[in-house]
C-alpha cells in the first residue's frame, strides 16, 4: 500500500470491527438459539451468554428428521459434484488454454455465454425430464446436473494459462506423450493448488443449493440437509431452539472449509473480478 | 506412415473436442433444453401430473396479465429487488474503499466480511426469521429499548420487505465489496498521486477517481445483483415458517416473489403450463431490469 492512500485512523478500524461484528453476530445468535430451551427465548431483552441445552436441543433435530442421513445425502451430493467439477473443469480448461483445435476459441465464448442463461426458470421440464427417467426422489437427479459449469471451466482455463507453461506441454508431445497423458503428467499437477481452490467452491456451492433440490427430493424421504431444514421449519409451532440447531449444524461444513482456505477463497474471488 | 503416427495425429485432432464435450452435453440437457422447452410448455394447457391437455396458445399469457396475484408478485419482486440491490452495492463500495486503505492483517480483514456469503440461504433465512420474531425476535427488542413499539415484520407489506431485504444485504454486501476492492487495487496509483497533489478531498478522489475507474466493475455486479435479486426464493420463502408448505409469501402474499409463485403454480397446483408462463415473463421482466440498470448505472457512475 502507497502513502497518499492509506491513512489508515483508529476509525476504519472502528468502522470495519463493526462490519465483522455485523458479519458473524447472526452465525453466533443461531448457535446461541441453538443452546437454550425454548422458554428462555421469551425473555423480554435476550441474553447473549449460551444456554445449557444444546445436546438436548441437537438430539430433538436428529429425532424429528433423518439428518445423519441428510448430512450423508449432501456429503455425496456435494463430494461428487465437486470432485466431477474437477476432473471435467480441469480437462476442458486445460484444452481451451493448452490445446489447438478448430472453432476452440468460439467454443469458449459459448461456455461464457451460458453462464448468463437463467437456468432456474427451466424448472418446469426440467422437472418432467426427471420424472421420466425416473429420478425423482433420487440423488442423481441433484447430481448430474451440477457436474460439470461454465465457472469450473472457465477458472481452470485462466490456472492453465497461468500455471502450465507452453513449452513443457510441447516437450511431452515431441516425447510421444497422447493428449490425456500430457494432462495427467504435466497440466494437471501444475495447476493442483487452483483444482483444489475449486473444488472447495464447487462443494461449498452444492451443499448450500436449495431451490432444486426442494423440487426434485422428497423431503419426508431423504433430502439434503437443506431440504431437511426446511422440513424442521414447516411445523405448525414454531420450534426456533430445534430449526437453529439444527442450521448450525448445516453450516458447520462450510464454515470449516471456509476457515481453513479463507485466504485462497477470497484471493480467488478478488482474481476472478473484472478489473476496472 | 506408421499406426502410432496415425493414432498419434487422431489424438490431437479429436481428443480435445471429447474432453470438452461434458459440459455442452450437460448444458445443453440440464440447462438450454428446459429453458426453450419452458416456452413450449408455456404454449399448453399443461399438468405436471396429467401431462399436455392441449395446445392453447397464448391463453396463460393472456390469463396472467388479469391475474392480481401475478401482479402482486411482480410488485414484491420489484420491491425487494430495489430495497436489497441499492443498498447493498452503495455499501459494498464504502466498504471497498475502507478495505482499500493500508491494512493491518489484511487477509483477515477481507476473510471476515466474506463469510455470510458462505453460509447457506436456508440457514441464513431461519436465523433472520427469528431475529425479527414478533414476539422473542432480537430486532423488535432493540427496537423496544429506544422506544418503539414491537413490528409484526410478517404481517405488513413494507416491514417484511425490509426484513428480507436485510438478508440479502447481509449476505451479499462483502462479496461485492471484494470484487470492487479488486478493481481498485488496479487504477493507476498515478493518478491518485496527482489529484493529491492538487489538494483533492479523499471523498472527492473516490467519486471523481476510483468510482469512475472501476466503472466496468460496477456495471457487472449491477447485472449480476439484478439477475440474482430478481429470482428472490428462498429468503421470503423461509421467512413464512409455514412458507415451505404454502408458498404463497405471508396470509395476504405479502412478500410473495414471482419466483415462488412460479413454485406454487407449478409444484403446489401442479398447473405446469400457467407456471411456464411465468417463468417466460419473469425472464423478460429481468431482462427489461438489467438493460434499465445497465443504462442508469452506467450513467451514474460516469458522473462525478
Amino acid at each position: 500500500m502507497f502513502a497518499t492512500r492509506s491513512k489508515t485512523g483508529p476509525l476504519t478500524y472502528a468502522l470495519l470491527v463493526v462490519v465483522l461484528l455485523a458479519s458473524v453476530f447472526p452465525l453466533y445468535y443461531s448457535f446461541l438459539i441453538a443452546s437454550k430451551d425454548n422458554s428462555a427465548l421469551g425473555d423480554a431483552v435476550p441474553s447473549l451468554v449460551p444456554g445449557g441445552n444444546l445436546f438436548e436441543n441437537l438430539t430433538r433435530v436428529f429425532d424429528t428428521v433423518d439428518f445423519w442421513l441428510a448430512m450423508q445425502n449432501s456429503l455425496v451430493v456435494a463430494g461428487t459434484v465437486a470432485i466431477s467439477n474437477v476432473v471435467l473443469g480441469t480437462l476442458a480448461g486445460f484444452a481451451f488454454a493448452r490445446l489447438r483445435f478448430r472453432g476452440g476459441n468460439a467454443l469458449f465464448l459459448v461456455v461464457v455465454g451460458t453462464s448468463m442463461v437463467p437456468t432456474q426458470l427451466g424448472v418446469i421440464p426440467l422437472y418432467m425430464l426427471m420424472s421420466d427417467l425416473d429420478w425423482y426422489g433420487t440423488l442423481q437427479a441433484v447430481i448430474v446436473p451440477a457436474l460439470i459449469g461454465a465457472f469450473s471451466v472457465f477458472w481452470m482455463r485462466q490456472a492453465c494459462e497461468e500455471s502450465v507453461p507452453h513449452e513443457l506441454i510441447e516437450a511431452a508431445r515431441m516425447d510421444g506423450c497422447s493428449v490425456l497423458r500430457t494432462f495427467w503428467h504435466v497440466a494437471f499437477p501444475a495447476v493442483r493448488p487452483q483444482a483444489a481452490v475449486m473444488g472447495m467452491f464447487t462443494f461449498m456451492t452444492a451443499w448450500n443449493d436449495f431451490f432444486w433440490p426442494l423440487i426434485v427430493l422428497d423431503p419426508n424421504d431423504s433430502p439434503t440437509v437443506q431440504v431437511a431444514l426446511s422440513t424442521l421449519a414447516s411445523g405448525y409451532y414454531t420450534d426456533y431452539s430445534l430449526m437453529l440447531s439444527g442450521a448450525s449444524l448445516a453450516v458447520l461444513p462450510v464454515v470449516g472449509i471456509f476457515l481453513l482456505l479463507a485466504r485462497q477463497i477470497v484471493g480467488g474471488i478478488m482474481q476472478g473480478a473484472v478489473k476496472g | 506412415m506408421s499406426w502410432r503416427d496415425k493414432l498419434g495425429r487422431l489424438d490431437t485432432k479429436y481428443t480435445p473436442y471429447v474432453i470438452i464435450a461434458p459440459f455442452f452435453v450437460v448444458f445443453g440437457v440440464f440447462g438450454l433444453y428446459p429453458l426453450l422447452h419452458t416456452a413450449w410448455v408455456s404454449l399448453h394447457d399443461w399438468q405436471l401430473i396429467d401431462g399436455d391437455q392441449g395446445f392453447v396458445g397464448l391463453a396463460n399469457y393472456t390469463a396472467l396479465l388479469a391475474d392480481p396475484n401475478f401482479w402482486n408478485a411482480l410488485g414484491n419482486t420489484i420491491s425487494l429487488f430495489l430495497l436489497s440491490t441499492v443498498p447493498q452495492l452503495f455499501a459494498a463500495l464504502g466498504l471497498a474503499a475502507l478495505l482499500d486503505r493500508g491494512l493491518r492483517g489484511r487477509a483477515f480483514w477481507r476473510a471476515g466480511v466474506l463469510l455470510p456469503n458462505v453460509i447457506s440461504v436456508a440457514a441464513v433465512a431461519l436465523v433472520f426469521a427469528q431475529l425479527f420474531g414478533r414476539d422473542f425476535g432480537i430486532v423488535n427488542a432493540l427496537l423496544g429499548v429506544v422506544g418503539i413499539d414491537p413490528v409484526d415484520w410478517r404481517a405488513q407489506t413494507w416491514a417484511s420487505h425490509l426484513a428480507i431485504s436485510s438478508m440479502v444485504v447481509w449476505r451479499w454486501t462483502g462479496y461485492n465489496a471484494l470484487i470492487y476492492l479488486a478493481a481498485m487495487q488496479s487504477v493507476p496509483k498515478d493518478l491518485y498521486e496527482s489529484a493529491m497533489l492538487d489538494g483533492a478531498s479523499r471523498r472527492r478522489v473516490f467519486w471523481s477517481i476510483t468510482v469512475p475507474s472501476i466503472r466496468p466493475t460496477i456495471l457487472f455486479t449491477v447485472i449480476v445483483s439484478t439477475i440474482g435479486g430478481m429470482q428472490l426464493f428462498v429468503e421470503p420463502q423461509l421467512f413464512d415458517p409455514g412458507g415451505t408448505a404454502t408458498g404463497t409469501g405471508g396470509d395476504d402474499r405479502q412478500f410473495q416473489t414471482l419466483v415462488m409463485y412460479l413454485y406454487e403454480k407449478g409444484f403446489r397446483l401442479f398447473d405446469a403450463g400457467y407456471s411456464s408462463a411465468v417463468a417466460w415473463v419473469l425472464f423478460m421482466v429481468v431482462l427489461v431490469v438489467a438493460v434499465v440498470n445497465f443504462t442508469v448505472a452506467r450513467r451514474i457512475a460516469s458522473k462525478g
